[in-house]
């Protein structure tokens, strides 16, 4: 009883224990490592700056296999790095991150959107390319190290490319 | 494990049972984890001796569990003396063996008592499907007693001497045993558009069948 | 022996069961036959037992497994090793984080892979936490299978949540960790997160000692708990008992001090063990052992090292392990949560094997209950702390 009168009296007079979190009008503070379902980074424009080459690996990698990929081709039928159709199925999604571990140009990451509740079980839960890709700053501003950390990667992936380039116009 | 290796538990098991099989299993990997296969005939006796012996005291069966293991074909190449046309040729040649397939039921023991172990003991089958009949461990091991279940079910493999053998986690009408290699599982699938291929074209066969299915989702 | 009849259910009448025992049961009398669950709020999850009462008392309980079994281990032999790691979370999900560790280490084993000295220590830590986290949440629930409603669970998920915040802050989710890769862990730890477990671990034993005076000289406890459910240890170890509810019958068996896996040999700490082994000491014991671990944590807080936390050789993705086999353990908050591997060399376990400790203890919840009344039968499952993902998988 004692016990239970200190707890009590202690939820109106010291601001550690006023733990409840009065959610939808106050909005929790989520650590930068919190994940929820994946999403495609892109670099300026949301067409042709998709980061995903449609290499599939997420595909294959995915525990559950929720990830469905089409490669774009172009009129002559030849393969384009891009990915045609990208679907996600949410309500099978399990947010393991695997397919974030796996991806070699760091073009899928985790997402902290978590208010993706539907009336319709089917088709709503299906997310597309058109609605999964987002931009980089959208990523900074969930992930902020992490990002910082992805694009010094891939700066210097881009100059040693650049670098490459250069020394074989060099030599021709 | 600690000063006994399981050749020596192997040599002890044939001392004191009598005419007890016992065969060592060489572990390849890096684990070192070697075991040790006793013949069905007498291994209850087994057990109980690995249970009872005041220095192995194995009184404690961790983990049970069923392997199954198809019918395959090993291919070895081996070199290999020829006549050919009278003359005599060595040349290296592929040889095919055919292993018959058996279930293994397989029981990770350790002692509490002595702290050590674990001692893997392995039991087989005579095949897979009409001669799957292994002793039960359960007499000796009261803690085997629903993973034995549990490999019933999933394997198959009848434990002769279990005192309640019973379907575990399937329900009891269930025809097959889902952990076989050879297990087709079911494709009545509720429909869902998920991009599982394999899934979504196994769900519309079934449900084009019985014509409530949901159609094409495109 | 007793053939398995074709239909499966249990012969009808108890007193032909060979393990039949009761204290004074009339065989000529009534039963009634009642099944608990499989939803009922005090059986965990869907778990159902068929009992057969002779008046109050317990003459026969047969529990009945599989609703929510998914047949985890066939996904697992369907997926490449990397992908059975978020799938181990969902075995025991209080527990994401040891389960994790022991299908990692058992990789591990089979592939011949070392960790680096500060994975070692995140590992022992998140693990420990773990242990908090499922002790804490298991008085909880265990005061609500007695009828205390409510207040206790609060308590208790008040402090879980504290850790819980550690962990989401960490792994990204508060109970589906993930975290754990073979050779290491999958990232560093935040900046900041060691002063932040460290203020958690502080403030432990304030809480501790409050449940306790809460929990320990309560007159209901101790009248629903002594002298119920007794197990004698000769019986424990035959029936492969692990876990706390192994050490409240008064056997010394820890994993981690016998196997000293990880870095476990580092820290000096106790095993707790019961005398009685009454659903009072397998209640009492969780207490001891959370201060055990608070033994075992503030030290690896302070003395975890600086480094890699990931082995740059192994390898996550088109991981193929020699051919050979392996069983590795850890000491799971529940018990012993082994995993057994066979590998044939290609990317996808042969075998893949959980021993799952919740399923495994349960098999003397029978003669535990046998002789009891009906309303002890909630308390001594509550005692033997299952989680229903782990029994089925």
């Amino acid at each position: 009883m004692g016990i239970t009168a200190k707890n009590f009296i202690a939820s109106y007079t010291k601001p550690e224990s006023l733990i409840t979190e009065e959610y939808p009008e106050e909005k929790p503070k989520l650590p930068e490592n919190n994940r929820n379902f994946p999403f495609l980074v892109f670099d300026d424009d949301p067409d042709a700056g998709l980061r995903c080459v449609s290499c599939k690996i997420c595909e294959r990698e995915c525990p559950p296999q929720c990830i469905y990929i089409v490669q774009e081709r172009d009129e002559n039928g030849r393969p384009v790095k891009q990915p045609k159709v990208f679907d996600i199925d949410i309500s099978v999604c399990m947010s393991c991150q695997i397919c974030v571990e796996v991806c070699p140009f760091d073009a899928i990451k985790m997402d902290q959107e978590y208010e993706l509740s539907s009336l319709d079980r089917f088709d709503p839960l299906i997310h597309d390319r058109q609605r999964l890709s987002k931009s980089n700053e959208y990523y900074h501003s969930i992930h902020p190290a992490e990002a910082a950390a992805v694009d010094a990667v891939l700066a210097e992936k881009a100059a040693r490319k650049a670098g490459n380039k250069k020394a074989a116009d060099n030599e021709s | 494990m600690n000063a006994l290796s399981t050749e020596s538990i192997a040599a002890r098991v044939r001392e004191a049972v009598p005419e007890a099989e016992v065969e060592l299993i060489p572990n390849k990997g890096p684990s070192g984890q070697d075991s040790l296969l006793i013949g069905a005939a007498k291994a209850v006796e087994i057990a109980a001796f690995l249970r009872d012996d005041p220095e192995l005291r194995f009184d404690y069966a961790s983990n049970v569990t069923g392997v199954d293991w198809p019918e395959r074909v090993v291919k070895e190449r081996v070199t290999a003396t020829e006549e050919v046309d009278g003359e005599t040729k060595e040349g290296k040649k592929v040889v095919e063996t055919k292993i018959p397939g058996f279930l293994e039921a397989v029981y990770h023991l350790y002692s509490m008592e002595r702290k050590h172990g674990p001692l893997v003991v392995r039991l087989r089958t005579g095949d897979r499907e009409n001669n799957v009949t292994l002793p039960s461990l359960t007499p000796v091991y009261r803690g085997a007693e629903f993973q034995e279940r549990e490999v019933y079910d999933l394997y198959g493999i009848r434990f002769d001497g279990h005192p309640d053998l019973r379907r575990l986690l399937m329900w009891e009408n269930f025809a097959d045993y889902p952990m076989r290699k050879d297990y087709t599982p079911p494709d009545d699938y509720e429909y869902e558009p998920t991009p599982h291929d394999a899934v979504l074209e196994k769900a519309k066969r079934h449900q084009a069948d019985d014509g409530c299915g949901k159609g094409d989702p495109a | 022996m007793n053939p398995p009849s074709e239909t499966g259910s249990p012969s009808p009448n108890p007193a032909e069961s060979p393990r039949y025992r009761t204290a004074g049961y009339d065989s000529d009398a009534q039963l009634l036959e009642v099944s608990l669950g499989p939803q009922h709020p005090s059986t965990h999850g869907v778990f159902r037992m068929n009992v057969a009462l002779d008046g109050e008392d317990v003459v026969k309980l047969k529990p009945v497994f599989g609703y929510l079994h998914r047949n985890h281990e066939q996904i697992a032999e369907q997926v490449s090793y990397l992908g059975s790691m978020p799938y181990t979370d969902r075995l025991d999900y209080f527990c994401s984080l040891s389960n994790n560790w022991a299908y990692a280490a058992a990789v591990e084993k089979l592939a011949g892979i070392d960790v680096p000295e500060r994975a070692e220590y995140i590992r022992v830590i998140t693990s420990e936490l773990t242990r908090l986290v499922n002790h804490t949440s298991f008085l909880g629930f265990m005061l609500s299978d007695m009828g205390a409603w409510g207040t206790v669970l609060m308590y208790a998920f008040r402090e879980r949540e504290k850790i819980l915040d550690l962990f989401e802050s960490l792994t990204g989710s508060r109970m589906m960790g993930n975290y754990m890769r073979f050779g290491g862990c999958r990232c560093d730890l935040p900046p900041g997160w060691l002063e932040q477990a460290r203020k958690v671990v502080d403030g432990y034993p304030a809480f501790l000692d409050e449940m306790e005076s809460l929990i320990a000289t309560n007159e209901i406890v101790i009248s629903r708990t002594q002298r119920i459910g007794r197990l004698p240890a000769d019986k424990a170890v035959n029936g492969s008992m692990t876990g706390p509810c192994l050490r409240a019958s008064g056997v010394n068996y820890d994993i981690r001090k016998v196997d000293r896996y990880g870095i476990y040999d580092r820290f000096e700490f106790r095993v707790p063990l019961g005398d009685h082994g009454d659903c009072y000491d397998r209640l009492m014991i969780r207490f001891l052992e959370m201060r055990e671990t608070l033994k075992i944590l503030r030290p690896a807080l302070r003395d975890i090292p600086e480094g890699p936390v990931m082995d740059p050789k192994a390898r996550q993705r088109n991981l193929r392990p020699p051919e050979g086999e392996a069983y590795a353990r850890v000491e799971a908050p529940k018990g012993e949560l082994g995993f057994y591997l066979i590998s044939d060399a290609s990317d996808k376990p042969y075998r893949y094997r959980v021993r799952p400790p919740s399923l495994i203890n349960l098999t003397l919840l029978e003669d535990l209950c046998l002789g009891e009344k009906i309303a002890d039968v909630m308390v001594i499952l509550g005692t033997i702390d299952i989680v229903l993902g782990e029994v089925d998988r």
